[in-house]
């Protein structure tokens, strides 16, 4: 009896090690990003401000939806390059669109519809002719990106009364006679929130969402199992695409403007939120809610190298390095769980 | 039991591929309650016929009918929903997630709100219960257990698909005799439910010990169906390579035994040679003109020891002597430049370079170990490809044909010769007949002897011991990752002898 | 390089292989294209001799001209590609090591000293490339991702953000001739790129180092195996990439004398991409064509000159570059290849059961 209680601990015991080993980057994310908000209040004081996160999570929305939709394919051991350019021509099209004078509703449904589409080229190019999910999705990058350009180069502004506004406009829950300290949000940051629920119930909610962290696993493994992989690779393509045009939605609306230009290099960002959130890029492991709190630390980056005086142009510097020590501490971590 | 309708019935199946008909007008009949056998010399088209009946494949011809019903597979789902589920080989479930998730994946219990973890993993406890698996953790990560037990967990999921056939595919290649007893045991259990079991093994004992009907397979063509019980060993062992039993008690006696003189020196001399978790500290002598048989079960260490030989793996403790000389042997570079040479048990993964030539894949070794910038002058090159051919009898006889286009027979010949060529002292050969035809097998096996005779010192690892112990002159028993006896191959030695030797030793339990 | 072409069946084979050479199609392709330019632009094929610059000019040589970057980054591409690996950073590798030699110029230093000095640059991102790739075994487009953007960083602080003109520096000579200078008349660049295409294919094809990559390309364990040591190949061939992705970058921004932090190289590395893909070599990995990539490079070269001459925007340069690129690799998709096998067959087998029943 007490040898099988003892053996039950072990077991116990063993159980909650390993599952820290995988959530070991995860918890450097959370941990990092406590440090970077604890740092920024020492030394310049304004990183507790409620302002601070209002503007932190207004300002971010769309990098937290781009992470979800990037988080789904690395978690298969795929990537979706193509959704900042989604971001730009879906912006392109939808401004374009209320410039003539064409309802926001509709010019957001043509939006989705648009990210849909190019969602669903990228599944067809992956599962039915084979390429490499990096291959495919860069060459749909630069369709997107391409097509973009031709439609317009210039800087396109929404037109004032416009039904973006809706998104944008901020909504204050304590209005605080200080400067800088109302606690607000408004429609994108819920936005925000109902694509991360969303990606929450679906990664662990559903079977499409067991099966994609299957074909992380194994995708050999998964199709002998008789998992719908085919489909599920679809699905996966299609709804990281389709979130990037909801990402431009937010964003556009946001800023009130669009260019060709827009979103060049947030797929390094959507990227980098996943990967510091802990998601591996090999396929198998990851959270949702690892990949918002990359996301939030991706973005106290900009705020953090501008107080401190650094250039704009390190930035990206910056969050390449902080990527590249991520990816060698995820190694690091899966080698010691194989040695055990 | 045997008066049942049977549940799947296999009529005239044939699968071609380009060049090969691989399948050709198979039958196949699968009774409920019963274990039926799939036979066959491999390349006699066992694992063509379960990728057609798992939906792997498409047919060509034929017709699967399963309960009466015709199929037509296009996928895993589709054999899964008509009641068929397999257990392959490298267990193919996905080490990343936990054990119940793995049973239930796909099956998941659903509530109003998504799945329900709780439910789910009740059930799956249910399931591995039934397979008396009742001591895992479904909430334990997959990779936490044994790979004999990740196979048992694999028939569980089987289970609740509510499978009326089970497919095993060769299950029992990775287990000891203990864990052989456990999966039995579940078979047992599973096949008195009314489960249809298909099974393939190359042991015959097993293949009495558990199975009531055989069907027999040669060259892609149906030969014949029969009851096991019916069926004398010589008979079903000459129906499956189409030799004559006395045929076959002629293709080799044992080998004299070349004792060592007292005043030789071996070639390699390892003390204490190990690496923690693969095989622990180990002594060994090779002498030239020695072949030293590694016997041992899968697992056992046998294949480690002579990669660590090697430098496959770096050897993290002991001495490495090589004619005299202290050597550390790290790298395969290493040991090719102190000409050692090691041929993989893993021929598709870690031997053949699949879209390289014939000629390319024999030359490469000796040009990796000339380095990059020497490369073997034209002339040179071609004599040695010819000879080596040749000498092998390579077929074909083409060397500019890529060899991932070659028989398995042919593939492990050009490998063999891409070792020779580097002019080893040393030639440890690992599973170099595994999952070839029995022809090609003879050759290998007194290309061997050969290499001995000309003064090579040669390691022979093999899982057959009817090999090892026809053509060593020592054996080395190898248990649990640990050496455990080393045997003068002479005439008193035969497999039993090393059965025994491996069955009384306990030593490695309990440490 | 040389191994390709110098083997030929006799007879009809000759044709057939021609045939199903991706050297054929492209130079079909090339032909093809310099026919539309000639139908929409009379004077496309004309050349004259410039005396000014003492060189041929006209349209095509400005298009040779333009191809002797594309040479460059195909050929470290194709090397790569054919471990199994992509270099995505060599866009950036060319921004870095062109804002590199126009900062060295600006600040006075002599011109050869600031062009082996951007070459080592060049050398050293593809060095720390290989090194991240072999030795910590990450994944190639990640590593290569990261340094695309670090590289782009790079450049703007080695500018400090400007865009550094180097076009008044005196004694830059040698590098303006390097990009705008003519050998017997023809493109300086692209005569230099050629020699280095040739002498990159010498090596290895005289050499074992082809075939060395190769096998590490098919199968790197099995060629560790064999006692080839693969870490060497990758970190070579990233090393390699690095190099010629900054001779590229001297070609690009030298023409102008100046760097474009954001513009120079953008985009590049998928006209690299393409190019030895349409050259031939698997994107999986395995046996590669140099021969065909730097076709591929010129052919890039043409779709480009071919899009200015028919007046299309250049803005749609990249859209119809992904189209060419899926259009490609749809092509290259075993479905298709045996599609028509398939069909085939499948008639073969019906004719059989039919003669069988009846």
């Amino acid at each position: 009896m007490t040898s099988a209680s003892t053996t039950a601990v072990k077991k116990t015991a063993k159980k909650s090690r390993r599952l820290d080993a995988q959530m070991i980057p995860t918890i450097a994310a959370v941990v990092i990003f406590i440090l970077m908000l604890v740092m920024g209040q020492a030394l310049f004081g304004t990183y507790t401000r409620l302002g601070f996160f209002s503007s932190l999570f207004i300002d971010h929305a769309y990098l937290i939806i781009l992470a979800v939709a990037m988080t789904l394919p690395v978690l298969t051991g795929g990537i979706n390059l193509s959704v900042g350019a989604i971001v730009a021509i879906t912006a392109v099209v939808g401004v374009k669109m209320t410039m003539a004078g064409i309802p926001a509703p509709i010019a957001m449904i043509v939006m989705i519809l648009i990210g849909m589409a190019f969602g669903l080229l990228a599944g067809v190019l992956i599962e039915e002719f084979n390429m490499q999910p990096f291959i495919a999705t860069l060459a749909t990058m630069f369709l997107a990106r391409g097509i973009a350009s031709i439609i317009s180069t210039d800087s396109l502004v929404l037109p004032e009364d416009n039904n973006f506004d809706w998104v944008s406009a901020e909504i204050k829950i304590i209005d605080n006679p200080k400067i800088s300290n109302d606690l607000s949000f408004n429609m994108g940051v819920v936005i925000a929130v109902l694509v991360v629920i969303f990606g929450y119930i679906l990664l662990h909610k559903t079977r499409t969402g067991r099966t994609i962290y299957a074909i992380g696993g194994s995708r050999s493994s998964a199709e002998l199992m008789g998992l719908p992989v085919k489909r599920t690779q679809y699905l996966i393509y299609f709804i990281s695409t389709t979130l990037a045009a909801v990402a431009s939605i937010v964003y556009t609306a946001n800023i009130g403007s669009a260019k060709n230009t827009v979103g060049t290099g947030w797929e390094l960002d959507a990227v980098a939120a996943v990967v510091i959130g802990g998601t591996i890029v090999t396929g198998g492991f990851g959270y949702v809610l690892g990949s918002v709190v990359g996301a939030l630390v991706r973005s106290i980056i900009d705020p953090l190298t501008s107080d401190f005086g650094v250039p704009a142009e390190w930035t990206t510097i910056v969050v390449g390095l902080m990527i590249l020590v991520f990816v060698v501490l995820q190694r690091v971590v899966s080698a010691v769980g194989k040695k055990e | 039991m045997t008066q049942n309708e049977p549940i799947v019935v296999m009529k005239g199946i044939t699968i071609e591929f380009p060049g090969v008909k691989a399948l050709d007008g198979v039958d196949l009949r699968l009774y409920p309650g019963e274990v039926h056998a799939l036979m066959g010399e491999n390349g006699a088209g066992k694992s063509t016929m379960i990728k057609a009946l798992t939906g792997v494949y498409k047919i060509d011809a034929g017709s699967i009918t399963v309960e009466g019903k015709p199929q037509t597979f296009n996928g895993t789902g589709d054999a899964q929903n008509a009641g068929i589920a397999t257990v392959y080989q490298e267990v193919n479930l996905c080490t990343n997630l936990s054990i119940g998730e793995n049973v239930m994946l796909g099956h998941e219990v659903r509530g109003p709100l998504g799945i329900n973890w709780k439910k789910t993993h009740q059930e799956a406890r249910k399931y591995l219960d039934q397979m008396g698996l009742g001591h895992l953790d479904p909430h334990a990560p997959l990779n936490s257990i044994s790979i004999a037990m990740q196979q048992l967990v694999a028939i569980a999921r089987a289970m609740v698909i509510d499978a009326k056939v089970l497919i095993l595919d060769e299950p029992t290649s990775s287990l000891d005799a203990n864990e052989v007893q456990d999966l039995f045991a579940i078979m047992r259990k599973v096949r008195d439910s009314g489960v249809a079991i298909l099974f393939v093994s190359h042991f015959l004992d097993q293949i009495y010990e558990i199975t009531d009907r055989l069907t027999i397979l040669r060259n892609g063509q149906f030969i014949k169906e029969v009851m096991t019980k019916d069926t004398p060993r010589n008979e079903l062992i000459s129906m499956m390579i189409g030799k004559s039993a006395e045929e076959l008690s002629q293709i080799g006696a044992k080998k004299e035994r070349r004792a060592i003189g007292a005043d030789e020196k071996p070639i390699v001399s390892v003390k204490g040679l190990g690496r923690k978790g693969s095989i622990q500290p180990t002594d060994l002598d090779i002498y030239a003109g020695e072949v030293v048989g590694f016997a041992g079960l899968l697992g056992s260490g046998r294949t480690e020891l002579g990669r660590l030989l090697y430098g496959a793996d770096k050897p993290e403790t002991g001495t490495y002597k090589l004619n005299g000389n202290q050597v550390s042997i790290n790298d395969p570079h290493t040991a090719l430049k102190h000409r050692i040479a090691y041929s993989t048990e893993n021929r598709r993964d870690e031997g053949i370079i699949g879209d390289l030539t014939v000629r390319e894949n024999i030359l490469i070794a000796l040009q990796a170990i000339r380095g990059m910038f020497k490369p073997i002058p034209k002339k040179e090159a071609d004599e040695i490809v010819d000879k080596y051919m040749k000498e092998l009898n390579v077929r074909p006889a083409d060397p500019n044909k890529l060899i991932k286009n070659l028989s398995g027979g042919n593939q492990q010949k050009v490998l063999i010769a891409r070792w020779l060529a580097t002019h080893p002292e040393l030639l440890i050969l690992d599973e170099p007949t595994r999952g070839i035809d029995i022809g090609a097998k003879a050759e290998i096996q007194q290309a061997v002897l050969d290499l001995a005779e000309q003064g090579m010192g040669v390691v022979f690892i093999s899982s057959e011991l009817e090999e090892v112990v026809r053509l060593s002159d020592n054996i080395e028993v190898l248990k649990d990752r640990r050496k455990i006896a080393e045997l003068e191959n002479d005439a008193t030695v035969s497999q039993e002898t090393i059965v025994d030797t491996i069955a009384s030793n306990n030593a490695g339990k309990e440490a | 390089m040389a191994g390709h072409n110098t083997k030929k069946d006799a007879g009809n084979p000759i044709l057939k292989r021609l045939l199903s050479s991706n050297l054929t199609w492209s130079v079909v392709a090339l032909i093809v294209l310099i026919v539309i330019c000639t139908i929409f632009d009379h004077g496309f094929l004309s050349l004259s001799w410039n005396e000014n610059t003492g060189g041929l000019a006209g349209p095509l040589i400005t298009m040779l001209q333009e191809s002797a970057r594309y040479l460059m980054i195909a050929t470290g591409m194709t090397l790569v590609i054919s471990t199994s690996g992509i270099d995505l950073s060599v866009g950036s590798v060319m921004a870095v090591a062109g804002a590199a030699a126009m900062q060295f110029l600006v600040s006075g230093l002599n011109v050869w000293l600031a062009i082996l000095l951007s070459l080592l640059v060049g050398l050293v991102l593809g060095c720390i490339n290989g090194a991240l790739v072999s030795m910590l075994g990450l994944q190639p487009f990640i590593t290569t991702l990261i340094m695309m953007l670090a590289g782009r960083g790079l450049a703007k602080v080695i500018t400090a953000g400007q865009n550094t003109d180097a076009g008044s520096v005196a004694g830059s000579e040698p590098l303006r001739w390097m990009a705008n200078g003519f050998i017997l008349g023809i493109p300086a660049n692209f005569v230099i790129a050629i020699i280095i295409v040739c002498l990159v294919g010498l090596l290895c094809r005289k050499t074992a180092m082809g075939m060395m990559i190769e096998s590490v390309g098919i199968n790197q364990e099995a060629s560790r195996m064999t006692g080839i040591k693969p870490k060497k190949i990758l970190f070579l061939v990233y090393a390699v990439s690095g190099l010629l992705a900054a001779i590229a970058g001297l070609f690009a921004t030298a023409s102008v004398m100046r760097v474009d932090v954001v513009k120079t190289g953008q985009d590049l590395e998928m006209y690299a991409i393409l190019a030895v893909v349409i050259g031939g070599t698997s994107l999986l990995g395995g046996k590669f064509s140099l021969s065909g990539s730097a076709i591929g490079a010129v052919l890039i070269a043409m779709i480009r000159k071919t899009i200015i001459t028919l007046g299309i925007d250049s803005a749609a340069t990249p859209a119809f570059f992904a189209v060419v690129v899926i259009v490609i690799c749809v092509m290259q998709a075993p479905k298709i290849h045996s599609l028509s096998a398939e069909i085939k067959r499948k008639r073969a087998l019906k004719s059989e059961a039919k003669a069988v029943t009846a």
